[in-house]
């Protein structure tokens, strides 16, 4: 028996098959398209007005059967084409130059803003990405290491983003102290959260994080007292490089960056400071992730995902190591919401909806769960390539469904799927051997 | 004659109406290895469920006589802290980090060890010196063990990947890494074939010679159980029906009949494992 839906990599169907299958969904197509675009409600003097357009009908069947065939015909060819892709490796001499990567990666990054095709808007993408990159990098701890679904990451996000707006507007902080609490009250308030959910997994799991997600925002919204509720917070604190501001003229009894560097002011001087700020910061928590991963806390987190029980009959507790996961990713999701804040210099709950956390899990998911180079890569692909097709505002939810398809038909598991083994023993250094034999 | 390194009295686990086990007593002594046995559905693996922290017994003591923490409840502990005095084990259906290599899982064995070492993880970020010979010593102990179960061949491989008897021997050898009081170990030969088991065998007789700790062990494969063990329980319907050397439990007529005849016949069942 012939599969009804043929795998790509399967033999070539016979053309009469693929019509056959064409034929069918070109039907099914125009059954649908009867309802759906063959009839529509109009408002006319006397009230809703139900219009038959019955025309639409059979040009969606021809569309539909079009497509059908010509993907149906292309399967196989592509599959073919995209096989190599599936199973390629760097090659061996790579592997030497892995170590340079990251340090090579983040000096082209910094080198970004004064290269001459730069402009505000595009140091303005980049410090986006750069955002997405911090927080999918924080996520990534919790769903891809340490294996706990979280659906409600946004909640952290928040966190930090409104302790960075209340401690700079109600106690008059400075940026840099406000960073480190949005990471901190983000971390605690992680630890606090995981504590109830510990017991669950899976898709209860899920269900919790998005009810959390969900309730942090919706107390920031109604906390009109503290938060402004729905009005948000402005006046947030601009980021200062030791205490001198990136403004046109200095405040009382402060220096801006210009006048003690002799640079003339230019506004783009603060758009370059705070990439590079977002810059150090992703890059120290990628650096910090890497080193966590070969360390004692970040095996644990793998073996964690890996097999709980077997981690309990090892002398793991596994409260400590989900709740470290936890408070970690959170610390990085804090950081990002905590910038996100002093770069806005305003906040409001809108920012930090489900659809925020949705789109820091599609990159982990798409990146490959667990790898740093992964999400870099998904969160440019999420952040900048939308970006460059404004031009077809309407059909970038179209496209990006598109890309999402061919991903999960060629890379189920991620762009970078692959999981690096923290330490080689044909690395490590060899103990002396004391046995004569 | 010392002390038992493990002393079980009374142990009664209760499901509900089902009552698994019921007032067994049992001991482990060091540089021993003691066998327990008896039919399927027996209870064994209940038992050692309560040994090993993953069950809370409804009833019974289960002391330790730890050497340097002198003696410990262990049915007062929870899971893992059961682990952490020394009492660890392998499960029937193996429980590797499939995803892992095969070094990665015997490290992981070593977190105890290892986490104050690395300082919660300040010194590792740092990568001081003291955390970096923490590390090296970490990875001799698994390359050590990985030697001795012969396993170097595939020590960056992923432990998934590899063949039913090797994940086995993983196994053993990560809860080795963890440098037990007492290794706990159910069924081991479980889808051995013979040539795998005798080197088991060989394994387990090693161990108990060279590292002073106690080995307890459910098995089906009666070979191998009268071929190395020091003690035999035998428990059917969750009771112990009895207790002794190999020879003493060979002729014994209860354990005779609970197993429904010769207790050879179980050992053919279990020699045509699966092939390497």
């Amino acid at each position: 028996m012939a599969a009804p839906i043929p795998s790509p990599t399967g033999p070539a169907m016979p053309f009469v098959h693929r019509l056959r299958e064409a034929v069918i969904a070109g039907l099914v197509a125009m059954a649908l398209a009867v309802p759906f675009l063959g009839l529509r409600t109009v408002n006319l003097d006397q009230g809703l007005v139900v219009q038959a357009n019955l025309a639409y009908v059979p040009l969606a069947g021809a569309v539909v059967f079009l497509g059908r065939l010509i993907l149906g015909l292309l399967a196989a060819p592509l599959a073919k084409a995209a096989a190599p892709l599936a199973t390629w490796r760097p090659p061996a001499g790579a592997q030497r130059l892995r170590p340079w990567g990251g340090p090579l990666l983040v000096l082209a990054a910094a080198a970004l803003p004064f290269l001459p095709f730069a402009n505000r808007y595009v140091i303005d993408l980049g410090t986006t990405a750069l955002i997405y990159i911090l927080l999918a990098t924080g996520l990534n701890i919790t769903v891809g290491l340490a294996g706990l679904l979280d659906l409600g990451f946004a909640a952290f996000y928040a966190i930090g983003a409104y302790t960075c707006a209340l401690t700079t507007t109600q106690l008059h902080w400075g940026f840099w102290p406000a960073l480190a609490a949005g990471g901190l009250a983000s971390s605690l308030f992680a630890v606090l959260l995981s504590l109830p959910i510990l017991r669950l997994r899976g898709d209860y799991l899920a269900i919790v994080t998005l009810g959390f997600g969900e309730i942090t925002r919706i107390v920031i919204l109604n906390w009109q007292g503290l938060t402004g509720g729905p009005n948000g917070v402005s006046g947030i604190a601009r980021p200062t490089l030791f205490s001198l501001t990136f403004d046109r003229r200095a405040p009382a009894g402060g220096h801006t960056f210009s006048e003690v560097t002799g640079i003339a002011y230019a506004p783009e001087h603060r758009l370059i400071f705070l990439y590079l700020i977002i810059l150090a910061l992703t890059a120290l928590a990628a650096y910090t992730v890497a080193r966590l991963r070969r360390l004692p806390i970040g095996r644990a987190w793998e073996a964690l995902r890996e097999d709980e029980i077997a981690c309990r009959s090892l002398g793991i507790n596994p409260t400590m190591v989900k709740v470290s996961a936890y408070a970690t990713g959170a610390l990085m999701g804090g950081l990002a919401g905590c910038f996100f804040a002093a770069r806005q210099g305003f906040v409001s709950p809108e920012s930090f909806g489900f659809m925020e956390s949705a789109t820091i899990l599609a990159i982990v998911v798409l990146g490959g769960m667990g790898s740093q180079a992964g999400v870099i890569i998904a969160a440019l692909f999420i952040v900048v390539l939308p970006e460059l097709a404004r031009g077809f505002a309407d059909y970038r939810m179209l496209a990006f469904g598109l890309a999402m398809i061919l991903i999960m038909i060629w890379k189920p598991g991620g762009l970078l799927s692959g999981r690096l083994p923290t330490i080689r023993l044909s690395n490590a250094k060899p103990k002396p051997v004391a046995e004569a034999a | 004659m010392t002390e038992p390194l493990l002393d079980v009295q009374g142990l009664t686990m209760r499901f509900g109406g089902l009552l698994a086990v019921d007032g067994v007593d049992l001991t482990a002594e060091r540089n021993r290895i003691t066998a327990l046995i008896g039919p399927n559905g027996a209870g064994k693996t209940t038992i050692f469920n309560c040994l090993t922290g993953f069950y809370k017994p409804t009833a019974g003591r289960l002391l330790l006589r730890h050497p340097t923490r002198g003696p410990i409840e262990l049915q007062t502990l929870k899971g893992y802290g059961v682990a952490r005095t020394g009492v660890v084990r392998t499960f029937q259906n193996i429980r590797l980090f499939p995803s892992m290599t095969v070094l990665e899982n015997l490290l992981v064995a070593q977190h105890q060890a290892l986490m104050p070492r690395s300082v919660f993880s300040l010194a590792g970020l740092l990568n001081l010196k003291g955390w970096r010979a923490a590390e090296e010593a970490a990875v001799d102990t698994a390359r050590d063990w990985l030697r001795r179960l012969d396993l170097l061949a595939v020590a960056d491989e992923e432990a998934g990947n590899l063949s039913y008897g090797m994940q086995r021997r993983v196994e053993i050898a990560r809860a080795m890494s963890t440098n037990p009081l007492l290794l706990c170990l159910d069924e081991p030969a479980a889808g051995l074939n013979p040539r795998e088991t005798r080197a088991l065998a060989e394994l387990l007789a090693g161990i108990r010679a060279e590292h002073g700790i106690g080995i307890l062990l459910i098995e089906h494969d009666m070979g191998l159980v009268m071929d190395i063990s020091d003690h035999i329980f035998v428990v059917d319907h969750g009771a112990r029906i009895a207790a002794g050397t190999p020879a003493e439990i060979r002729n014994d007529e209860r354990v005779i009949k609970a197993y429904l005849g010769e207790p050879d016949a179980d050992d053919a069942a279990h020699a045509g494992g699966d092939a390497h």
